[in-house]
């Protein structure tokens, strides 16, 4: 309950930006302005409670950083945002999500010109060479791990089927990287439908496929958010013991179930919301120490199993 | 019987050609996706997709009632998430006083219907007592919806408790006589919607208000509490389809509802109800969120297209549609 305050997270932040400003002739603090969508799905929602959660902690362990976090909806307000923290918070460094990374480029690059620091989270810039660091998840491996699975578990001539998320680039890579793991297996994907990671779009997705298709052995949902509504569905048409489910990303429901060992979803692939935090951490360790922190640094992604499934689980996360 | 066109349609008769427009390009449909996929026409496939529909159409026959009399609403689909994030959370929260069982379930229900009716209302009340235009109202509420369900779940997901959820469960999956409750729901509200808009005062008073507000003010009709009627009649039924919601996956987010505001007005302009108002057709609306639906599930049975022109698809059938009835008329 105690998160529900709304002004906590983002009005706080900026007021103290605010007063830190003119008051800056006593206490030189570093500002670093962050820069996020907003919680519109599951995945957006786990990683802003992540940054918020980060922010907590690194304003309580360094007195002499403060931070601006300004969540945006669309493109445009992100954009507006950036020039904000520019204009009005004097910000040192920017911590940004890019909504899209075409439009991102040129504000983004703007703020890199006038000197800050630029770390870049999960979407590359369109144009190379602009952040100081790039923070992200590995889009290729997510789909390779998934691929690798289906083809160490599945025997040839096995039919599966695959949900999409948004047309996207990241989405693109994902899927190929897993059409190419599982390359000269002889496992058939049936169909590969747009889900849009989301619970609702996957649940009717399914239906169809079960609808389409007397015989699947697994499917690839590549979403945590889209596996709930796949495993509605087949618990609908009562096909639970036909196939298995694999999702992607690391949410704590989810993880909970494998811990719990249910055959229905046997391992997940982490694809971790809190790749925020990691962001956070190592921008904040450029402001406090001598740490040399420029470069890239992806966040591996790796399976949950029943095994290892507990260090993934984050039971206070919304997701 | 010439003369029975001229009087205001009291009786059952047989719509004219244009209005069989989309009841054309349903049959259209079916007899394409019955050749596609012979799956198509089972029982489960008809199920899922009428099942699919109940949640839009019953938000669809009350969008009929407001854009009949001159309105609209844009924020039924925020609406329908933040009533079910308040539903869920009323229900685990009086989980420990009342335990798993029905009552509690009915509750959550009464819960539902309860907020839709408020939300409805507060859509009715900013349009008629203070004013504004309804497009910019909705608006204002589609966004206070979607950021307060988003707030709610803290950004996440709210979830059902996983015992009330199975208690739950059925009144989306299970039925009577082999069909779906959310079906039979949808099948009752749109009954009584056609009755509503053909056989009742209120349904006439929609559309003479629609058509000229202020001529049906100098008649004696009270013209803002029936455009606030419809307006609460809307949201009874979006907490009537949340309730037929909530049990199919349990959960609510900020991501839910998404865009049910432009099936639902497209579901109603398809079906031949006029856009500016003045007149309303309930079943042609019915048959605008079959085609809706059926499209989707079409384009996922047969491999015609690359997925990412579904959308081109969609947009396309529902232009023809009404290009089908417009062709031959002037409404």
């Amino acid at each position: 309950m105690e998160r529900r305050t709304f002004l906590a997270g983002t009005a706080t932040a900026a007021l103290a930006a605010g007063f830190a400003a003119p008051a800056s002739a006593q206490a030189k603090k570093a500002v670093i302005g962050v820069s996020i969508p907003s919680a519109t799905h599951g995945f957006m929602g786990g990683l802003n409670w992540h940054a918020q959660e980060t922010i907590k902690r690194l304003k309580a362990t360094y007195p002499n950083l403060d931070f601006v976090l300004a969540t945006a909806g669309a493109v445009g307000k992100q954009v507006n945002d950036i020039e904000d923290m520019i204009a009005t918070r004097n910000i040192d460094a920017l911590v940004v999500l890019p909504f899209e990374s075409e439009p991102l480029t040129s504000p983004v690059k703007a703020v890199k010109e006038a000197g800050k620091w630029v770390t870049v989270v999960d979407r590359g810039l369109a144009q190379a060479g602009i952040e100081d660091l790039y923070v992200a998840g590995d889009n290729t491996a997510f789909g390779r791990v998934a691929g690798e699975y289906f083809k160490a578990n599945l025997k040839s001539g096995a039919k599966i089927v695959v949900l999409r998320g948004i047309p996207t680039t990241l989405d693109n890579e994902r899927v190929d990287a897993f059409k190419k793991a599982i390359d000269g297996s002889g496992i058939e994907i049936l169909d590969a439908q747009h889900g849009n990671w989301n619970r609702d779009k996957a649940f009717s997705v399914m239906q169809d496929y079960l609808s389409k298709h007397k015989k699947i052995d697994a499917v690839w949902a590549a979403d945590d958010d889209m596996a709930i509504g796949v495993l509605e569905a087949i618990s609908q048409a009562g096909r639970q013991k036909e196939m298995w489910v694999v999702g992607g990303a690391g949410m704590k429901e989810i993880v909970k179930r494998i811990m719990d060992k249910d055959p229905q979803l046997p391992v997940d692939v982490t694809y971790p919301p809190a790749l925020i935090s990691t962001a956070l951490e190592i921008t904040a360790l450029r402001f406090v120490s001598d740490t040399p922190v420029y470069g890239r640094f992806i966040i591996g992604s790796t399976l949950i199993t029943p095994e290892n499934a507990a260090q993934f689980y984050f039971p206070n996360s919304p997701f | 019987m010439s003369d029975a066109a001229l009087r205001p349609a009291t009786g059952f008769r047989l719509p004219g050609l244009s209005a069989l427009g989309p009841l054309l390009a349903l049959i259209l449909l079916i007899v394409l996706g019955a050749f596609l996929n012979d799956n198509f026409l089972s029982q489960g496939n008809v199920t899922n997709v009428l099942a699919r529909s109940a949640f839009i159409g019953m938000i669809a026959v009350g969008m009929t009632f407001v854009i009949t009399s001159g309105g609209l609403d844009l924020s039924v689909g925020s609406m329908a998430a933040f009533i079910a994030g308040v539903m869920i959370l009323a229900m685990n929260a009086l989980l420990p006083a009342m335990g798993v069982g029905v009552p509690l379930i009915l509750l959550g229900m009464a819960i539902a219907l309860a907020v839709g009716l408020l939300a409805g209302l507060t859509n009715g009340l900013l349009v008629t007592r203070a004013g504004i235009e309804p497009f910019i109202v909705t608006l204002g509420t589609m966004g206070i919806f979607r950021s307060l369900v988003t707030w709610l779940a803290d950004g996440g997901t709210i979830s059902l408790d996983f015992a009330v959820r199975q208690l739950y469960r059925p009144v989306y999956y299970s039925g009577l006589f082999g069909v779906a409750w959310p079906i039979l729901a949808f099948a009752l509200v749109a009954i009584a919607g056609q009755v509503a808009m053909r056989h009742t005062r209120f349904g006439r008073y929609c559309e003479a208000i629609g058509s000229n507000d202020k001529v049906a003010l100098y008649s004696a009709v009270n013209v803002d509490r029936i455009r606030l009627l419809t307006y609460v009649l809307l949201g009874l039924l979006v907490g009537l389809a949340t309730i037929m919601y909530v049990p199919r996956l349990g959960s609510a987010s900020g991501s839910t509802g998404m865009l049910w505001e432009l099936e639902a007005i497209a579901a109603v302009i398809i079906g031949g109800t006029a856009l500016k108002g003045g007149y309303g057709r309930v079943w042609g609306t019915v048959v605008g969120v079959l085609i809706l639906s059926l499209i989707d599930n079409i384009l996922n049975l047969a491999d015609l297209v690359s997925p990412y022109l579904n959308g081109a698809i969609q947009g396309v059938i529902i232009v023809l549609a009404v290009v089908l009835q417009r062709g031959k008329s002037a409404a």
